[in-house]
C-alpha cells in the first residue's frame, strides 16, 4: 500500500529501483488520492495518463506539450502547446513523468490562488484556507498526498509563501539557474521555477534536474558547482544572520514570530554562528519596487493575448475591436489592474519616476543583501508573516493581498536564492522559516535546511489528513 | 487622487483593454491606492545609482546562425481561433 | 526668398542570414505560409529569444563601414504596439543604447563631395506580413479581414538614420544608391527593393537657403525605387515651399504612397504620436561587443564603393567615376589599360549595350579593341564587344577578321570606283582633299563594310596622287 500522504519522492525512486513498485502502480495511486481528495480541495486543473516514471506535477504555466496549459487564466482556456518547457522536458529525462497541472492564482499574480479564472485551491490543513499563492495548487497537491513532488514558480514569492502556508519545503533558485523557456511569462527579470516538495532532500534531487544553462533562454548560466544532496545534520561553521527588519516587519502575527525565534535558537544549539544584521532600505522600499518591476514587465509580457494565434477570442467589427473585448473577457481583475498599472510606470513622462526609479531601488537592495552576505553566510526569517489566511479575507482588497509578500520580495528582488521549510505550527497551522542566500548557495541552504529539519521533526501530514 | 479616471481610461487603451463604467469606478480607486503605495520609491535620492535590468553581470549572449527544424503548418495554426488556407485570419486591420 | 530642403532617411535593411534574428528558423521567401515559423516567432506563451550571432557581427561591420563608433555597451529594448503582423505585441529593437553611433557616408556629386551623417544603425526584428482581404489591391481601407504570414516576422534588420543633412532629391538618390551598394559589396544584404530586402522613409521639410533651423517635417513612407522617392520628394518640396510662401504653416503629417501604383496620390494622416513604452528587454543580455571582434572586422573590410568613387574622380570627372561604380564596371577599368577617359567611355556605352559580364573579360585584349575601336566600323565593334566574354576571344580576330586587306582584291575595285567619278577625282586632284572620305565611301559600300579602312585610304591616296 502506498501512502502518498507520507511518501517521499526519493522514497519512490527507491521503491521503483528496487522492483517494489511500478510506475503505473505509482501513477494509480496518487490518482486515487485525487479522486478522493481534490473534490473538495482543487489542487488540480487535470490530471494525465502518463505512468511512465516517478509521479511530479507542474503548475499550470508549464508548457508540456499536447497537455491544455492555461496558466490559471480563461484566455488561455483551451489552449494546448505545440511544444514542452525545457524543465518539463529535463524532469522526463531524469526518470519523472506528468501526474497532472496545478491550479494558480492566473498568470501568477497572487497570494492565495483565489485569482484563479478556474476557481480556489484550498489548505489542505484547513479547508476554509488558502494554500498561498500563486503556486498554491502544487503546494496543496504536496501537502494534501496529492504528489510526491511538483514544480511551482515565484516572482515575488509565489513559491515559498505556499509552501509556508502548506507546511512544505518550497525553493526559489538563483535568478538565471532555472530555464524559463516554455514558461508563460509574468515578469521576465524575476520568475523562477522552483521545487515544491516534502523533503530538503527531494528539494535538492528536484533542483539537480531542473537547474543549469539552457541554450533556449539567454538568462540562464551554468551552475558553478554541482548540486549537493544534503547529509550533514548540524550547522557548524555556519553564520547566521537575522536582519531586523524582516523579522520585526509589521503583520507578524505573534505566533509565527514564536515558532521563527525558537527555530533561530535551534540553529544556535545546532552549531552556527548566530547574529543580527540590517538591511535598512530593502525591507521598506522592496514592495513598492516589485510592484512597479513586475507589472511593468506583466504588462509587455500579456500583451501577446489578443485573440490571434492562440487562447480565447471574442470577435470584433476590426482587429481593434477584438483586442479589447478578447483581453477585457479573458483577463480577471488582477492581471487587468497590473497591466494598467505596468503600462503608466513605463508610459512617456512616467518612466523616470516610477519604473526607472524602481530599477534603481533594485540596485540598492542588491547591495545591500551584498554587504550582510560579507558577514554571514545565510539570512533568516519568517517566510510569511501570517499563517494560512481565511479565503474571502483579503480577496476584496489588494493591497493588503501584497502585504503577504513583505518578507519574501526583497531577497527576490536581488536575484537571490530563498528555501522555505516548516518550523512549527502557530494554532494548528503550519508556520515557514526562510533561508535566504547570496547568488548560487543553494547548496548552503539545502544543507542548513535539511539538518534543521531533521533537528525539527516537523510532520507534513496535516492534522486533519491523519 | 494618485491617478484620474481619464489616465485610467488612457492606459487602458493603450493595453487594449475595454472597461466597463463599473470597472473604470473601481480600478481608478484601487489603481489610485496601489499608485500612492509604489510612489514611496520617489523618496529616495538615487541619482547616482545605476538601474539594474539583470540580475546577473550576464552579457554576449547568442546562437550560431544555423538553421533548426520549423514547426509543420497544421501544428504552427494548431490553436489559432480562426484561419483559412494556410493564414492566420482575423477582422480587419 | 530661396528655400532649401532638409532631407533626412530612415532605412531599413534586410540582413541575408540564414536564420532569423530571435530564432533559428529559416530565412526564405515564396514558401508555403506559415511554413517557417517557431514557438519563438510565433509568440506562443513561455517563447523567448535568442540574438543571431551572425546578425549582430554584420551589423557591426556596416557600422565601421559607415565610420561609426562602435558602443561599447548596446542593449535591446522592447518597442510595445499592438498590431497583427506584431506576434509578441512588442518589437525587440534598441533605443538609446544601439550598436552604432555617430557615422558619415561620403556622397560624391558633380558639385563635390557632400557628407551625409549617420546618427545611429541598430539591430532589430521584422514584422509578419499582412495581407488585406476582400478590397481592391489589398488596401487597408475596405477590407473585410485580414490574413497574417509569420514566416517573416523575426527577420534580422538594421535600421540606419541619417541626420537631416541632405539638400536634393538628386543627392538622397545618390545616397540610397550608394549606401545599397555598399550593404551589397559588404554581403550582407540583396537590399532589393522589390523583394522587401531594402526599405525606406523619408522626412522632408524647407528652410530659408542658408539658415540652420529646422522647420516642421513631413514623413514619406512606402516609396517603392529610388527614382519614385526622388520625384516625390521635390513634389513635397514644392508643396511646403507653397505653403510658406503664402503665408500659411506646414503640418506634420504622414504620407502614405502606394507601392503598387507610382501615380495614386498619397493618403494623409497625422498619425497619433505612439507611447511605445520603451525598456530594456529583460529576455536578452547586452551586448558589449570584444575589441578582437571589432578589429577583426574592420580588417575586413574591404576597398568600399564611397572610396572608390572618390579615388577615380582624380583621374575621370565625378559623374563617369560615380557610375563606373555604381554599375560594377571600376573593377574591369583599373584592369584595362589605354587611355582612361577612352576606357571609361567605352565601358560605360558600348560594353555596358553588350551585355557581357565583366568577369568573363580578358582586359587586354579589351584594351586592345578599344584603343582600334575607331579604326574599325561600328557594327563590328558592336560584335567584337558582345564577343569579348567569350573564353580564348582576341582582339586581333575582330580587328582583321572579314576585313579585305588584301590589295589584289581592293584594286580593282578602287579603279573602278575612280573611273565612275572623272569630275570628283579631277576636283581632289586640284585641292579638294576632302573628297577622300567620299571615295573611301564608295569603296566601302561597293564591300559592303568588308574593307580595311586603312589599306582602301592608302591605295587611293597612291592612286590619287600618280
Amino acid at each position: 500500500m502506498i501512502d502518498t500522504l507520507r511518501l517521499s519522492a526519493e522514497e519512490a525512486y527507491g521503491l521503483v529501483e528496487r522492483g517494489e513498485v511500478s510506475t503505473p502502480e505509482l501513477h494509480a495511486a496518487y490518482l486515487a488520492a485525487i479522486a478522493e481528495r481534490d473534490g473538495e480541495l482543487h489542487a488540480y486543473l487535470r490530471t494525465v495518463d502518463d505512468p511512465g516514471g516517478i509521479p511530479i506535477a507542474f503548475k499550470d504555466l508549464v508548457s508540456t506539450r499536447g497537455v491544455e496549459t492555461t496558466a490559471g487564466s480563461r484566455i488561455l482556456a483551451g489552449y494546448k502547446p505545440v511544444f514542452d518547457a525545457t524543465v518539463a522536458t529535463r524532469c522526463r529525462d531524469a526518470g519523472m513523468s506528468l501526474l497532472g497541472k496545478t491550479n494558480m492564482d492566473e498568470f501568477a499574480m497572487g497570494s492565495s490562488t483565489e485569482n484563479s479564472g478556474f476557481g480556489p485551491t484550498l489548505n489542505p490543513w484547513d479547508p476554509e484556507r488558502v494554500p498561498g499563492g500563486s503556486s498554491g495548487g502544487s503546494a496543496a497537491a504536496v501537502a494534501g498526498g496529492l504528489a510526491p513532488w511538483a514544480l511551482g514558480s515565484d516572482t515575488g514569492g509565489s513559491v515559498k509563501q505556499p509552501a509556508s502556508l502548506c507546511g512544505i519545503v518550497g525553493l526559489r533558485p538563483t535568478y538565471g539557474t532555472v530555464s524559463r523557456y516554455g514558461i508563460v511569462a509574468f515578469a521576465s527579470s524575476l520568475d523562477q521555477i522552483g521545487p515544491m516538495t516534502k523533503t530538503v532532500r527531494d528539494n535538492a534531487l528536484l533542483y539537480r534536474a531542473i537547474a543549469g544553462r539552457d541554450p533556449c533562454d539567454s538568462t540562464t548560466v551554468e551552475l558553478p558547482e554541482p548540486v549537493q544532496i544534503p547529509e550533514a545534520e548540524d550547522l557548524k561553521g555556519l553564520r547566521v544572520g537575522v536582519p531586523k527588519e524582516l523579522n520585526e516587519a509589521e503583520g507578524i502575527e505573534p505566533g509565527v514570530k514564536e515558532a521563527v525565534d525558537r527555530t533561530i535558537e535551534l540553529c544556535r544549539e545546532l552549531g552556527a554562528e548566530v547574529g543580527e544584521t540590517s538591511l535598512p532600505r530593502s525591507v521598506e522600499f522592496g514592495l513598492a519596487c516589485y510592484y512597479l518591476v513586475a507589472p511593468a514587465e506583466a504588462s509587455s509580457n500579456l500583451a501577446r493575448y489578443d485573440g490571434v494565434r492562440y487562447g480565447l477570442r471574442v470577435d470584433g467589427a476590426d482587429v481593434r475591436e477584438m483586442y479589447e473585448k478578447t483581453r477585457d473577457a479573458g483577463f480577471g481583475d488582477e492581471p487587468k489592474r497590473r497591466i494598467m498599472l505596468g503600462a503608466y510606470a513605463l508610459s512617456a513622462g512616467y518612466y523616470d519616476a516610477y519604473y526607472g526609479q524602481a530599477q534603481k531601488v533594485r540596485t540598492v537592495i542588491a547591495r545591500e543583501h551584498a554587504a550582510t552576505f560579507e558577514n554571514f553566510d545565510i539570512l533568516v526569517s519568517p517566510t510569511s508573516p501570517t499563517v494560512a489566511f481565511k479565503l474571502g479575507e483579503k480577496s476584496e482588497n489588494p493591497l493588503a493581498m501584497y502585504l503577504s509578500d513583505v518578507l519574501t520580495i526583497p531577497s527576490n528582488m536581488a536575484g537571490l536564492p530563498g528555501l522555505s521549510i516548516p518550523c512549527g505550527l502557530s494554532d494548528g497551522l503550519p508556520v515557514g522559516f526562510q533561508l535566504i542566500g547570496p547568488q548560487f548557495s543553494e547548496n548552503v541552504l539545502f544543507r542548513a535546511g535539511h539538518a534543521l529539519e531533521r533537528a525539527i521533526g516537523f510532520d507534513v501530514v496535516p492534522g486533519r489528513l491523519q | 487622487m494618485a491617478i484620474t479616471r481619464d489616465e485610467v481610461l488612457h492606459v487602458a487603451r493603450l493595453a487594449r483593454l475595454e472597461l466597463t463604467a463599473e470597472e473604470a469606478e473601481r480600478f481608478t480607486e484601487q489603481l489610485s491606492a496601489i499608485l500612492e503605495a509604489v510612489a514611496k520609491v520617489s523618496e529616495l535620492d538615487l541619482s547616482d545609482v545605476e538601474p539594474t535590468a539583470h540580475p546577473l553581470d550576464l552579457v554576449n549572449v547568442w546562437a550560431e546562425d544555423e538553421p533548426r527544424p520549423s514547426l509543420p503548418v497544421d501544428e504552427a495554426l494548431a490553436n489559432a481561433p480562426d484561419c483559412q488556407d494556410g493564414f492566420f485570419k482575423v477582422p480587419p486591420a | 526668398m530661396t528655400w532649401e530642403p532638409v532631407i533626412g532617411l530612415e532605412i531599413h535593411v534586410h540582413l541575408k542570414t540564414r536564420t532569423k534574428m530571435f530564432c533559428r528558423c529559416e530565412v526564405e521567401y515564396f514558401v508555403a505560409e506559415n511554413s517557417r515559423t517557431c514557438p519563438v516567432c510565433l509568440a506562443l506563451p513561455g517563447s523567448l529569444p535568442v540574438p543571431n550571432g551572425k546578425a549582430v557581427e554584420w551589423t557591426i561591420k556596416l557600422g565601421l563601414a559607415l565610420g561609426c563608433r562602435i558602443a561599447d555597451h548596446a542593449v535591446f529594448h522592447r518597442k510595445n504596439y499592438f498590431y497583427p503582423d506584431n506576434p509578441k505585441a512588442y518589437q525587440i529593437s534598441q533605443y538609446d543604447q544601439p550598436l552604432c553611433v555617430e557615422g558619415r557616408l561620403v556622397v560624391p556629386g558633380a558639385e563635390g563631395e557632400s557628407e551625409v551623417g549617420i546618427v545611429r544603425a541598430h539591430l532589430e526584428e521584422d514584422a509578419a506580413k499582412n495581407v488585406h482581404m476582400g478590397s481592391a489591391q489589398g488596401r487597408i481601407a475596405g477590407a473585410s479581414a485580414t490574413l497574417v504570414d509569420f514566416n517573416r516576422a523575426g527577420t534580422p534588420l538594421v535600421e540606419i538614420v541619417t541626420g537631416p543633412d541632405l539638400r536634393s532629391a538628386d543627392q538622397a538618390r545618390r545616397f540610397l544608391q550608394l549606401l545599397r551598394q555598399t550593404v551589397v559589396e559588404l554581403g550582407i544584404s540583396d537590399a532589393e527593393m522589390e523583394k522587401g530586402s531594402l526599405r525606406f522613409d523619408v522626412n522632408v521639410s524647407v528652410r530659408p537657403s542658408g539658415s540652420d533651423e529646422l522647420r516642421t517635417r513631413t514623413e514619406l513612407k512606402n516609396l517603392n525605387s529610388f527614382a519614385f522617392a526622388a520625384r516625390a520628394i521635390e513634389r513635397e518640396t514644392e508643396r511646403q515651399i507653397g505653403i510658406y510662401e503664402s503665408g500659411g504653416e506646414v503640418e506634420q503629417e504622414t504620407l502614405h504612397f502606394d507601392p503598387g501604383s507610382d501615380s495614386a496620390p498619397p493618403l494623409r494622416s497625422k498619425e497619433e504620436a505612439q507611447d511605445y513604452r520603451y525598456f530594456p528587454e529583460p529576455d536578452l543580455v547586452p551586448i558589449e561587443p570584444p575589441a578582437e571582434l571589432v578589429d577583426r572586422l574592420r580588417d575586413e573590410l574591404p576597398e568600399l564603393p564611397g572610396a572608390r568613387m572618390q579615388r577615380l574622380a582624380a583621374e575621370l570627372d565625378h559623374d563617369l567615376a560615380a557610375d563606373l561604380v555604381t554599375s560594377g564596371r571600376d573593377a574591369l577599368y583599373e584592369r584595362v589599360p589605354g587611355d582612361r577617359r577612352a576606357v571609361a567611355n567605352v565601358l560605360m556605352n558600348q560594353f555596358a549595350a553588350a551585355g557581357v559580364h565583366t568577369d568573363a573579360v580578358n582586359p587586354d585584349e579589351l584594351g586592345k579593341l578599344i584603343e582600334a575601336r575607331s579604326r574599325i566600323p561600328r557594327e563590328r565593334l558592336i560584335e567584337a564587344l558582345a564577343a569579348s566574354g567569350e573564353p580564348n576571344f582576341t582582339a586581333e580576330t575582330y580587328l582583321a577578321d572579314g576585313l579585305v586587306a588584301d590589295t589584289s582584291e581592293l584594286e580593282p575595285i578602287v579603279d573602278r570606283i575612280l573611273e565612275a567619278n572623272p569630275g570628283q577625282v579631277e576636283s581632289f586632284r586640284g585641292g579638294k582633299e576632302g573628297l577622300l572620305g567620299f571615295f573611301v565611301g564608295q569603296v566601302m559600300r561597293e564591300m559592303q563594310g568588308k574593307a580595311d579602312p586603312q589599306v582602301v585610304n592608302e591605295l587611293l591616296r597612291a592612286k590619287l596622287s600618280a
